[in-house]
Order: structure tokens, then sequence, then C-alpha cells
């Protein structure tokens, strides 16, 4: 298994993809129908851009307290982010059903984050659009995980493997949410983590126990990545406040840590071949708005688009 | 409203045109409040594209038999499951060339992924393998049979 991707390799992943099944579009009769239907002054709820209005999931009414709407925001802005970063992989993953495999888990991502910003976006009169094309980058509450870049193969699989583990985790506990919009969410999203996470503890297996060059280099993926674990369950005064509505980020870490050992063992990785003492947790203060260097260029490129022409539909 | 509910059960999948949207489970209410015709749809997927055409074909479908006033809602609770195929869908998807679910959605624990074996539509051999978990959508996987040496697609238990 050789994680590195050569021009070769490339060109041929680019090829399959334009072939690959286009995604499903409405086609122009059906457009037309529309209209007509339209025309003829029947009271069809058509609204494109509200889809989500009512993904939300237990009540399409229900507003989020300003505590919970922040709090919605800092788990749809680490979906949001990681799926964006995935979505560099299509066209340029190692092979075909990795292009495939890492575009499904971006789609879900992005599903999740659509559900939950949306929910945030109650609190303010904003749509999960407004919110995620228009914060600038101190507006946003991802964890320092997410941001971070893909790197090789390797550091990606390292990055999805903590946050699918830390998602289930989340997931799994805030699916008994006292607010029965987020716990929709949550039972909902816990579902599909679970095939992210299968996919990264597989990959991580194999290039664990692969060649000599995948094991060198999930060993240096995991020591990049290791040091943005703590930020994810480090508590402070919005969960104090939330109370029963989600658990205490420190109350995952017993969780995260029993499967995280239970896959390393496995991959026969002691914590010594990945843990640098002189290195330690990131700072990572990304629930408060403050970032690494890597998240302006991406939000510059997946903001673009909006800010240039407002309101673009396509 | 028997009739309403007969035409919105008629809409299929965008992705897998042999099932309806009430086979996949989708469909999960229609009444009628006032004089609304009220129909509520749950996504398969968060992030499946499909749902999106699937809310219009509703609207289309009942529009163009003569039903007025129709509003489609969406839900996301309780979380859609292959559980909700009917076996009608199941028989079906078959004969398309898809393995169907395999066994019932059951609680996942472990962290070591485990699965079952998958029928080859074509064969009906039980010599196959996962070539990804992740297939053309996202409620598919992929697989092929090393029976027949031919590629299909197995609808994922979830
Ligand atoms: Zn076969």
């Amino acid at each position: 298994m050789n994680a590195q991707l050569n021009d070769a390799e490339l060109a041929e992943s680019a090829k399959a993809t334009e072939a690959a099944p286009a995604t499903t579009r409405r086609d122009a009769a059906s457009i037309a129908a529309l209209h007509d239907a339209e025309a003829a002054d029947v009271h069809v709820s058509v609204d494109d851009v509200d889809l989500a209005a009512e993904l939300t999931g237990a009540d399409a009414s229900t507003t989020a307290s300003p505590d919970v709407a922040e709090y919605a925001m800092r788990l749809g802005d680490d979906a949001l982010i990681l799926s964006q970063r995935l979505g560099w992989w299509i066209s340029r993953a190692p092979e075909l059903e990795e292009d495939m495999a890492l575009a499904n888990i971006a789609l879900d991502l992005l599903g999740h984050a659509r559900s939950l910003l949306h929910y945030a976006g109650t609190a303010t009169g904003r749509s999960e659009d407004d919110l995620a094309y228009w914060r600038d980058e101190h507006e946003f509450r991802c964890a320092w995980l997410f941001e971070q870049p893909n790197g090789d193969f390797a550091h990606t699989i390292a990055r999805g493997l903590i946050a699918a583990i830390y998602m289930q985790e989340l997931y799994t506990a805030l699916s008994a949410s006292t607010d029965a919009s987020l716990a929709a969410i949550a039972a909902k999203s816990v579902k599909e983590v679970a095939y992210h996470r299968d996919h990264a503890v597989q990959w991580t297996l194999r290039l664990a126990g692969g060649t000599e060059e995948s094991r060198a280099r999930m060993l240096v993926a995991l020591t990049d990545t290791w040091p943005y674990i703590d930020e994810l369950f480090r508590d402070d005064e919005l969960h104090e406040r939330l109370g029963d509505v989600a658990p205490l980020p420190s109350s995952l870490r017993a969780g995260f840590d029993e499967v995280w050992s239970a896959v390393l063992a496995e991959a026969e990785i002691a914590e010594r071949d990945y843990v640098n003492p002189k290195v330690g947790h990131s700072s990572g203060g990304g629930r408060f708005g403050n970032h690494s260097t890597h998240l302006g260029p991406i939000l510059a490129e997946m903001q673009v688009l909006a800010r240039r022409h407002p309101g673009a539909t396509w | 409203m028997e009739e309403a509910r007969r035409v919105a059960a008629a809409v299929v999948d965008p992705e897998v045109p042999v099932l309806t949207i009430d086979d996949l489970g989708v469909l999960r209410d229609v009444r009628l409040e006032g004089g609304t015709i009220v129909v509520t749809l749950t996504p398969t997927y968060s992030g499946c594209p499909a749902i999106d055409q699937m809310r219009d074909d509703v609207l289309l479908s009942l529009t163009a038999e003569g039903f007025g006033d129709v509003r489609v809602d969406f839900t996301l609770s309780p979380a859609w499951t292959t559980d909700w195929m009917s076996e009608a869908g199941k028989a079906k998807l078959e004969e398309y060339g898809i393995a169907p679910p395999t066994h019932r959605a059951g609680e996942r624990s472990g962290p070591i992924p485990l699965s079952l074996g998958v029928q080859c539509p074509r064969c009906r051999s039980l010599r196959t393998r996962e070539v990804s978990r992740f297939g053309s959508t996202a409620c598919k996987s992929h697989f092929e049979c090393l029976a027949c040496l031919e590629p299909f697609d197995h609808f994922k238990v979830h």
C-alpha cells in the first residue's frame, strides 16, 4: 500500500470520476411541469432554499435559545469544515473506491452541518447558508482538529479516526438530550458516523500493518494529529449552563479512550510511537473563535462564490 | 384520502427507480389538515440529495391527480432504518440487481467492523466480497461476486 499518489493514478482516478453517475438533477420536463403547476394557481408549497427548514427534527417551528444555538453552531461548524476538507479528495484519492468513500462521508457530514446550522440560525433569524457563507473566521466555532490540512492520505485517516470516534461518543450521548431537535439530529447522525468510524479503523489497520512506508506515514500522521484531541473534551461555561441539553465534553473522554486504545492496540501502535512529550496539547481556542492559521484559506475557498454572487443558485 | 395516499405511495426513488418511496419507508404519513393534503417524508441519509427530488415528485404527482392544496413536511425522528423497507421492495431490489439488506438493523457497539454474508443477486452465490462500504449512493455498498465475478450493489443495513 503506497499512500502517495502519483500523476498516473491521479489521471486515472480523475477519468473514472468523470464516468461516474451524475448526481440527481431535476430534468427539464419536471421543472416545466412545476412551473405549469404554479401558473395554474394551485397552492403548492415549493421553496427550494428552505428545504432544511423542516429537517431539524421534532418540530419545525422550534426556535433555539441563544445557548443552544451556540452549542449547535460548534457541532455544525465541526461537521461543515471537515466536510469541506474531505471534498478536496474527490478525484485525488489513492483509488476510485476511496474517492467515493470520502465523498460519501463528506456528504453525510454536510447533511449534519445543514441540520445543526439551520437550528442554530433559528435563534437569530439566519439560514444555514447565512451562517456558512457570511460569517468571518472569528465567528466560526469549530475545534482545531477539523480545520487541519488533509496532509497525505495517512493524515486524512488519522484526523478522520479521531473525528469519528469523538462524534460517535458525542451523538450517542446527545441522542438523550432534553432538547428534542438536538436529540433527533444526533440520533440520525450517529448511525452515519458509525460508517465513518469503520472506514477510518479499517484504513488505520491497513496502513499500520502494510509496508514499512505506510506504517511510517501512519505514525507521522498520528504524531502530528494527536495534539488536537484534547480540545474536543474541554468543558466551559456554556456546557455548565446547558445542563441536560448536552453532555459535558469531559464525560465523553473515557468512551473515546477505550475505542482509541482498542484500535491502536490492534494496529500494534504504542503511545510512545506517536506522543511527543515535547509537543503537548494544542492551545486550540476554536470554540471561542480563536483559530489556527489553516481556517482562513479554507473559508476563503468555501465562501468566495456565495459572496461574489449573493443569492446564486444552481 | 385513500386516493391521495395511493398517489403519493406510487412515487419512485429517483436513485433506485424500481422502489417506491413507500417500499423504501421514506413515506411516513399522508393526512388531511383542514383542506390540505399533508405528506410527511423522512430522509434516508442526512446528506441524501434525492430527498429534494422526492418532495417535488410528490407535489407534482398529487397536483397532476387534481389535488390542489398539498404540503410536504419532513421529519428526522424517528431516524430512518432499512427495517422499514417492505418485503415487496426487497424482492424488487434483488430482481433489479441490487442485493437487499441482509438482516435487521441492530445496535452497533464494538469498534471492530462486522459484516454478514451477502448473496449475489445474479447467481445467488454467497461467495461475495465487500469492495467498499461506500457505493454509488449513500445507501449502497459495493460488492463483487467471487463465483460469477460480477460486481454488484448492496443496499446497506442501516
Ligand atoms: Zn454471482
